[in-house]
């Protein structure tokens, strides 16, 4: 199942700004390069990308939660 | 009625520094932390600890209800806010005098007041204190424009009225520009806020950051001289001094008189900084901004005038009148403070969170260092990349200068990246050492330093 990792530790955030809506929903189509979510780390934000294409089938991190270097925030299928 | 249980509702140095100050008052502490903060050495520190939430800042340290409630709930009769999360917050500080504790700080009405620009520069124009020229509202068109920058002097920067975040302003150099840009600005601002409406503001070149400290106990106020705080990036200070070494005695009376009248004028209690422009060229100052709290910087001003800001803030908000008058407060010397921040300078200070595996600490006469880290201790990356604080004082700026490259090369951070290559390399540098850095100093300064050039940035905006 491919997968998309926080690169970084720090805050996870699903929304560009917290009155928009989230990049991606479950179900929606990701491609390579797309942004899937923000990963906050000391007050810098760095966009956290796509490195595989597939359909987003759960977010296993929530929107504002803590993320460890390494963990995995998005499964996709196919 | 003096205060005899604190809630500290901050976290990392500036929770320590408070900590520090209660108990030299025989004041107990009782600390805010965060789950991502159980290690923190503020926690160690204080007499008792109390879980506020998870590691976002919005769920803990931002959380006003919560922190109100904790503090009740652990038996303080006051709370300190620190210096950024809700230390500005008049609702949070309403919130803290409703529930029957004394907040260290000024009156939510006061921090209203200041927190609102135009408000801030209400008052400051009220208690006759120079504000940035300019068109004092609206101008209606691009004649009026002209007319008005021809009143406040060239060049002028031209703003949106609904403005914010940099956009629909222009700099115009002359008539011709200013009649070139006026239109442009205008179209910008009607696209991006739906009201083209523009004022002029005298652009202040190369200006320097001059703050003056203030305190006050809602009658009397004094000041506690001033602080330079001109080498910035990204407005981020990065090194400050006291006093401002591009002053002449007369400009510094007036400067600090002006600040302990607009403090007075609106009945300032505690501890405040009254933020300035200074143009070297014509030698006037104008105000910009108040901040409503302690600063980050506050320890230079402590060390040129032995005055301890963090235990006055909290002896005023127990009822004591000010501890001072402005005859006792004297100074000597020269300070500077450089912030350690948890950032690799030579990848464009990319945040490091990590664990210190190795901690020394210079010590000796003139040296300071106001800190939150220990051996073993993991800096998180959920709040601000502030380590700690490097201060000096010698009895001339040139002396300070040699103390801090020297503790400098003794202070050892182990186990991730800091700015201490930056700051030594600001110590060495012959234009710092010759008083020239302005606000735009430090930017060009390191764009033009090998050693400090970025990678190419992938940073989002949020």
């Amino acid at each position: 199942m491919p997968e998309i990792r926080s690169p970084l530790p720090g805050t996870f955030y699903r929304r560009p700004a917290p009155d928009q809506p989230p990049f991606k929903e479950v179900g929606d189509r990701v491609e390579p390069g797309d942004v899937i979510g923000l990963v906050e780390v000391m007050k810098s934000f760095s966009e956290i990308k796509a490195d595989c294409a597939g359909t987003v089938l759960r977010f296993t991190v929530e929107d504002e939660e803590p993320v460890m270097a390494g963990v995995v925030l998005v499964e996709l299928e196919g | 009625m003096a205060i005899r249980r604190l809630f500290v509702a901050n976290r990392g140095e500036i929770a320590v520094r408070i900590i520090r100050a209660a108990r030299s008052l025989g004041i107990g502490t009782v600390q805010a932390y965060s789950e991502a903060d159980r290690d923190m050495l503020a926690v160690r520190m204080a007499d008792a600890a109390v879980c506020v939430g998870r590691p976002a800042a919005r769920h803990s340290y931002l959380d006003g209800p919560r922190l109100v409630a904790a503090a009740k709930e652990a038996g303080c009769d006051a709370v300190h806010p620190g210096y950024g999360f809700l230390a500005e917050n008049a609702a949070f500080a309403q919130a803290v005098e409703e529930a029957g504790l004394i907040f260290v700080g000024p009156t939510a009405e006061t921090i209203r007041i200041m927190g609102d620009k135009a408000a801030a520069r209400d008052a400051a124009i009220a208690a006759g204190v120079p504000v940035v020229p300019g068109s004092d509202g609206r101008v209606a068109g691009v004649e009026a424009a002209l007319a008005a920058a021809e009143a406040i002097g060239y060049p002028v920067m031209i703003k949106a009225a609904a403005g914010g975040g940099g956009r629909g302003i222009r700099i115009a150099e002359t008539p011709d520009e200013l009649r070139r840009l006026a239109p442009q600005a205008q179209s910008e601002a009607q696209a991006a806020f739906g009201d083209g409406g523009l004022y002029l503001e005298r652009v202040i070149v190369d200006a320097r950051h001059i703050e003056v400290q203030v305190l006050g106990d809602g009658t009397r106020a004094v000041h506690a001289f001033e602080r330079e705080c001109s080498l910035q990036r990204r407005r981020q200070k990065v090194w400050e001094e006291a006093p401002a070494a591009c002053l002449d005695e007369a400009t510094r009376a007036r400067l600090c008189a002006s600040a302990v009248a607009l403090a007075e004028s609106v009945g300032y209690r505690g501890a405040g900084t009254l933020e300035y422009l200074y143009d070297e060229a014509s030698g006037a100052f104008y105000f910009i901004e108040m901040n409503t709290r302690i600063q980050v910087e506050h320890p230079v001003t402590e060390m040129i005038t032995g005055i301890d800001l963090v235990a006055a803030m909290i002896r005023i908000a127990g009822g004591e009148p000010l501890p001072v008058t402005q005859e006792q407060v004297r100074r000597t010397g020269h300070a500077i403070e450089v912030r350690i921040n948890a950032e690799d300078p030579a990848a464009g200070f990319l945040p490091c969170p990590g664990t210190v595996v190795r901690l020394a600490v210079p010590e000796g006469p003139g040296l300071r260092f106001d800190g939150m880290i220990y051996e073993g201790y993991t800096v998180p990356p959920f709040y601000d990349s502030l380590l700690g604080k490097l201060i000096v004082h010698g009895a001339t700026r040139a002396e300070a200068i040699d103390r801090l490259a020297g503790a400098l090369e003794r202070l050892e951070i182990a186990g991730l990246s800091t700015t201490i290559p930056l700051h030594k390399a600001l110590a060495a540098d012959p234009d710092i050492r010759a008083g020239k850095g302005h606000t735009r100093f430090l930017e060009a300064w390191l764009a033009g330093q090998p050693a400090f050039t970025p990678p190419s940035p992938t940073a989002a905006q949020r």
